[in-house]
């Protein structure tokens, strides 16, 4: 096939990480419930051992191309056409290894803190890794349906059994918000499978040309399951719900993983299947994402609850990621997907901190908080570092990512750069506040005698430490994977207008002669 | 001028303070503790070193513009961490290379058992790094790097004593007030990349002709091209030089360690926005409109903050304010094309604004109070101290001779000489400012040093307790800038007495006492640059040569002035007759007739509440910004909009999900089993779907 790299490696490495996962999960069911250290070591052995496979994704990747790279392609359900078809390039390579990354950290934060039914709890979190890899790596549609379904059970059962005391409303509502998006979501799949000729096959789906109707037909039947993801303003309610009572591995898998599905599908699916309608609908998902954006600030304000003053956070950095992909040009996207991979390491790290307070404390209220500097002040500048990079300070990913949206923002539309450049401001106000409030002033009477982060807590923090200067000091390490895959995006999404302005101007000069 | 290529000595400039910084803030609390200044002042005192080679280089006619590694790449969009090194830059390196050593120096006195000491000592030496970074940058990003991380320093040590809420407030305040400015300032660097495809200085000043006249739409309206970029870069400016409208975070700044006031708020961070205007100058002179919103803000900046300034009573706010206001000079010199005399006096003003500082912080070290009414006749037991403190008033009033003589009068000529339209308006307010200087400098002199001892911290202990009902709450912010450094030696503690590291100094109660020799030698060195900073820059009119404008010219370029001997010298007589005449009446109302300000508060008293208010502009910010922010988001957003609009019509699903969880909940471990149900259904839909479409 022209469009695809085999496997430089000389084993399948994509199943080889989707699979490890899944292989831990049933070596943790077979083991006695009563041995509950090895089913933790199970885990986290199983979550280090998929990390280091990953890592070839990263040193042996090939950067000078964009077409997909370690390709596996097996016919699964040959009546319906169905492959088992996997392969990743510049925009999907990073999520895998980002996956795997926060799989240990999700282990290593739950050890403490989770403490009944540890065997499925373990389990939960292994398979929503293998799921989520899955997602990444599908090319395939009917193969990608699945992984994107098959995911919720896990993430489901995860907030909605070890979650806290309003778990089942945020578990409800978070199932059912996704569900309504896949529905139509599945709609659009089958009627592009008819439309290309019968085939799951997304690179032969990115070759045909669609309707313009269709396409916008089509656009918003996946808008409804990635906007929902995100998530976009204003179908962005489950997100503090669930953030909120999931237990602190769940709040991580969502922030660094879950949520960047919906960016993913626009930039895997919408942009490239249907170019002319993502450009026609550009004004209306540049309106969305500034008011997320600013929306999202503003309301962190408000907030009371540490874990859903972040969430909501999210809101609006999702809303910077989806303001940087509907600019259309380099900047934006690749902006916007540094900016994925910012907020993964960003948040992800932020849940991870309120984590290891809360297993002390067992409060989220921000009021119950004071002077944590004092009393545990290697935490302390942990979640500063992790603070700076959330409001975007120079030297921290956050900036690099906010940045190049802002400059494809502005380069798309003044109006809506400048207006997202207010969100700077007030992100600033909230995340500092936020931090005077938890680790300034007067010790907190209740605080007092709290002890720092141990050992495995430091451990779990580091890379994230780590990830937010090397990104923020050398972001070519990252961009650099993207350049030729947003390249041959780009073109893809604006060849279309172009071929057919071409087509006009040829025709009017033609009338002329 | 020859291009050059990157030394190590170059390189070493801004990392070595970073080296000093990671040490200290990885080894500090276990390994270096109380020795944390040695690696900070060595490593400060190095680049000091290396900027001295640097300034040779540059003083041989030597330019160097190279980049290290590229940082972003993206597009055609590429940006490098690189150096420019041209006169202007040397210059800012000596500025903050000379401030910051001997700043570092005397914290190790002013700090000295203080428990976050390796902390002070790391968030210096980082402020240093980012500040040299900034000055130092090839291109506007680097710029913006050591913009952020100036700021981010200075939010640090704003609220070093980060248990007092005051502190902390103030900290938070400087940071998202200067996120107004950079606001327009990050606006402003997109602009220049979209308009000239490059970040890099030298290419943006080398095509900067061919955006004169243009004009471009601005979010629906046309405007001139070069001022759109000038006036966005100047909110930067604006911002963090502590400007109109956005100067009110610099007096609550006063919180910090008064070496953090002396070397951020005084020496080197907040004259950024100067130097940014000055290295942007090719970009400025295209625009008249901006030129002249420089030079109008400064003006109105130095003349409204002089008048704050002689209401005050706490010193560091009186510094803070005189700080506001020099800095207005500078930008004033700067709108009307006197880009070396603003730079001129960023050098000068420098030494005896630091100066002035530290003296204050020797004198609170020995009080443990900021306020200058409860001081007086400190001469005796502080005569260092006292003689250091009058060389700086001296200089900052522009008396004859010294240093902030010559860039002030400079600056005043230039306003005069000038073609700027708004020359001889920003003149006027120019000689004001001129009276304004060495009378509230000289006010805090006298009411400090001179008469009796008024009793220090006790006294006014006592004070707040008798007239707590009186004093009352109009006075809130005053009050709690008071002890920042008496609190500052243990953070638990709030009473000085229990504050393990005031013993080496003798407790109060024995009378104030001269600070120890690591603390006033310092003064000293600064005191030398007061006196004598200026005197590569005397105009030709007095035999000098005006060095330091001709080193400057290559990169700020020489405006052209109109004026005849006998203008130059009637100006400067003008005046200098103007600042003794400040001076005198300073010493008539504080020595002679010592019940006069009482009598003329009383006679003016709103005049008196407006100014010592500070014009109330932090009230008025608080109810159109803060106050209708946090409403919106409480009070509609979260209460509202989201609970009731979102939740409730656009998706209708709460009442849907308490049937369905409450069903659940009967049904305890049903969730699995319900969720296999809709799969089977959703897998059911989509196999009918494909059967009957196919």
């Amino acid at each position: 096939m022209e469009q695809v790299i085999m496997n430089n490696l000389n084993y399948p490495i994509l199943s080889t990480v989707i699979f490890l996962p899944v292989l831990g999960a049933l070596l943790i069911l077979i083991n006695r419930r009563s041995w509950e250290t090895l089913t933790k070591w199970i885990a986290l052995g199983t979550s280090i051992l998929t990390f280091i496979a990953s890592i070839p994704l990263f040193t042996h990747f090939d950067k000078t191309t964009h077409k997909m790279q370690f390709v596996e392609r097996f016919s699964w359900i040959p009546n319906w056409n169905i492959y088992y078809f996997l392969g990743v390039d510049g925009i999907s390579v990073l999520f895998v290894l980002l996956s795997t990354l926060c799989a240990i950290l999700c282990v290593l934060i739950s050890w403490t803190a989770v403490t009944n039914k540890i065997k499925e709890f373990y389990i939960a979190i292994l398979l929503t890794t293998s799921f989520m890899i899955g997602v990444f790596c599908s090319l395939d549609f009917f193969l990608f349906y699945l992984f994107w379904e098959a995911m919720l059970i896990p993430m489901f059962l995860i907030i909605g059994v070890w979650g806290g005391p309003n778990r089942i409303y945020a578990a409800i509502k978070f199932f059912l918000y996704t569900l309504v998006g896949s529905v139509l979501m599945l709609v659009g799949i089958i009627v592009l499978y008819l439309y290309s000729g019968k085939t799951f096959d997304i690179l032969t789906m990115m070759t045909k040309n669609y309707p313009y109707t269709m396409q916008i037909w089509l656009f918003w039947a996946f808008f409804a399951a990635f906007a929902v993801k995100v998530p976009m303003w204003p179908v962005h309610t489950w997100l503090p719900d669930a953030h909120t009572e999931a237990p602190t591995a769940g709040s991580v898998i969502l922030a660094a993983v879950l949520i960047k599905m919906g960016a993913y599908g626009f930039l895997r699916f919408s942009l490239p299947l249907l170019p002319e309608a993502s450009k026609a609908m550009t004004p209306v998902m540049l309106t969305l994402s500034v008011i997320a954006i600013i929306y999202g600030a503003i309301i962190c304000l408000g907030q009371t609850d540490l874990k859903r003053l972040i969430a909501y956070s999210s809101v609006s950095h999702m809303g910077f990621v989806t303001l940087g992909i509907f600019a259309l040009n380099t900047q934006g996207v690749e902006g916007g997907i540094l900016q994925m991979l910012n907020h993964g390491v960003v948040t992800g790290a932020l849940f991870l901190s309120v984590g290891i307070v809360y297993e002390r404390t067992h409060t989220r209220l921000i009021a119950d908080y004071g002077g944590l500097a004092t009393e545990m002040p290697i935490y302390s500048s942990f979640f500063m570092v992790f603070t700076l990079a959330a409001i975007g300070l120079p030297a921290t990913n956050g900036f690099i990512g906010e940045f190049l949206i802002l400059l494809g923002g502005f380069a798309a539309n003044k109006w809506a750069g400048v207006l997202a450049c207010t969100g700077i401001i007030i992100g600033a106000g909230y995340m500092l506040w936020l931090y005077q409030r938890v680790f300034f002033m007067e010790v907190n009477p209740k605080l007092h005698g709290l002890v720092d982060m141990n050992v495995r807590e430091t451990i779990a923090l580091l890379p994230m430490l780590i990830l937010v200067f090397w990104i923020g000091v050398y972001p070519n390490s990252f961009l650099s994977f993207m350049h030729t895959s947003v390249q041959h995006l780009l073109e893809r999404v604006n060849s279309g207008g172009i071929a057919q302005e071409a087509q006009i101007a040829k025709n009017i000069m033609e009338v002329i002669r | 001028m020859a291009n050059m290529e990157l030394q190590w000595y170059h390189v070493l400039i801004p990392f070595l303070p970073l080296t000093g910084f990671i040490i200290n803030i990885l080894l500090g609390k276990e390994v270096t503790r109380y020795k944390a200044h040695w690696f900070a002042v060595s490593s400060v005192f190095g680049s000091w070193l290396c900027s001295l080679a640097t300034l040779q280089d540059v003083l041989g006619g030597k330019i160097i513009d190279a980049d290290l590694y590229t940082w972003i790449l993206s597009g055609t969009f590429k940006v490098g961490v690189g150096f420019l090194i041209d006169p202007l830059t040397a210059v800012m390196l000596i500025v903050v290379t000379t401030c910051a050593t001997l700043i570092h120096i005397y914290a190790i006195g002013y700090m000295h058992g203080d428990t976050g000491y390796y902390r002070f000592f790391s968030y210096l030496n980082l402020f240093t790094f980012c500040m040299l970074m900034l000055v130092m940058g090839n291109n506007f990003l680097q710029l913006y790097f050591g913009w952020e991380g100036v700021g981010l320093c200075s939010y640090f040590l704003i609220g070093y004593y980060f248990n007092k809420k005051s502190a902390a407030d103030a900290g938070k305040k400087a940071f998202i007030v200067n996120r107004f400015g950079d606001f327009g300032f990050g606006i402003g660097v997109f602009m220049v990349f979209l308009t000239f495809g490059t970040l890099h200085y030298a290419d943006v000043f080398a095509n900067v002709s061919s955006i004169a006249g243009k004009t471009v739409n601005f979010l629906g309206l046309n405007v001139d091209l070069p001022t759109l970029i000038a006036l966005l870069l100047f909110c930067g400016a604006v911002g963090k030089s502590a400007q109109i409208p956005l100067h009110v975070w610099l007096p609550d700044a006063m919180e910090g360690p008064t070496p953090v006031s002396a070397l951020i708020h005084a020496a080197t961070m907040v004259t950024a926005g100067v130097f940014l205007v000055a290295r942007c100058n090719p970009i400025f002179n295209l625009s008249e409109i901006a030129m002249n919103t420089v030079a109008i803000i400064g003006a109105l900046t130095m003349f409204f903050a002089a008048t704050i300034a002689i209401t005050q009573n706490d010193i560091k706010r009186i510094i803070a304010f005189s700080t506001c206001s020099h800095l207005g000079y500078m930008f004033l010199a700067c709108g009307v094309g006197a880009y070396a005399a603003g730079i001129f006096h960023l050098y000068t003003h420098a030494f005896f604004k630091a100066l002035l500082f530290l003296a204050a912080g020797s004198v609170i070290h020995a009080v443990h109070t900021n306020n200058i009414q409860f001081m007086g006749g400190l001469k005796k037991y502080m005569p260092i101290t006292y003689a250091v403190f009058v060389i700086a008033g001296l200089s900052a009033g522009g008396f004859p001779g010294l240093s902030g003589f010559f860039s002030k009068d400079e600056i005043i000529w230039s306003a005069y000489a000038s073609h700027s339209s708004v020359g001889k308006f920003v003149w006027i307010l120019a000689l004001a400012g001129a009276f304004f200087t060495p009378f509230y400098t000289f006010r805090l002199i006298f009411r400090t040093f001179f008469g009796e001892y008024r009793g220090g911290l006790e006294a006014e202990e006592a004070a707040t307790h008798a007239h707590s009902s009186s004093h009352g709450s109009g006075h809130s912010s005053h009050g709690a800038g008071h002890d920042s450094h008496g609190s500052g030696h243990d953070p638990h503690g709030h009473d000085s007495s229990h504050g393990s590291g005031h013993d080496s100094h003798g407790g109060h109660g024995h009378g104030p006492h001269e600070s120890p020799y690591i603390m006033t030698v310092p003064l000293m060195f600064l005191a030398v640059g007061a006196i004598a900073a200026g005197w590569v820059g005397i105009p030709p009119l007095l035999g000098g040569g005006n060095h330091f404008a001709h080193f400057l010219q290559p990169v700020v370029g020489h405006p052209e002035f109109h004026g005849t001997h006998a203008e130059e010298w009637g100006v400067m007589i003008l005046s200098t007759t103007i600042a003794l005449i400040g001076l005198g009446l300073a010493a008539f109302m504080y020595l002679r007739k010592t019940d006069l300000p009482e009598r003329i508060s009383k006679q003016f008293s709103l005049l008196y509440k407006i100014l010592y208010n500070k014009y109330y502009v932090d009230e008025f910010y608080n109810l159109t910004i803060v106050q209708p922010t946090l409403k919106l988001a409480n009070k509609v957003l979260v209460g509202f909009t989201d609970a009731k609009i979102i939740e409730g019509i656009v998706n209708g699903v709460p009442n849907l999900i308490g049937i369905f969880s409450q069903k659940l909940r009967r049904l305890q471990t049903g969730i699995a089993h319900h969720y296999a149900i809709f799969m089977a259904a959703g897998a059911v839909f989509i196999v009918a779907l494909v059967i009957l479409l196919s």
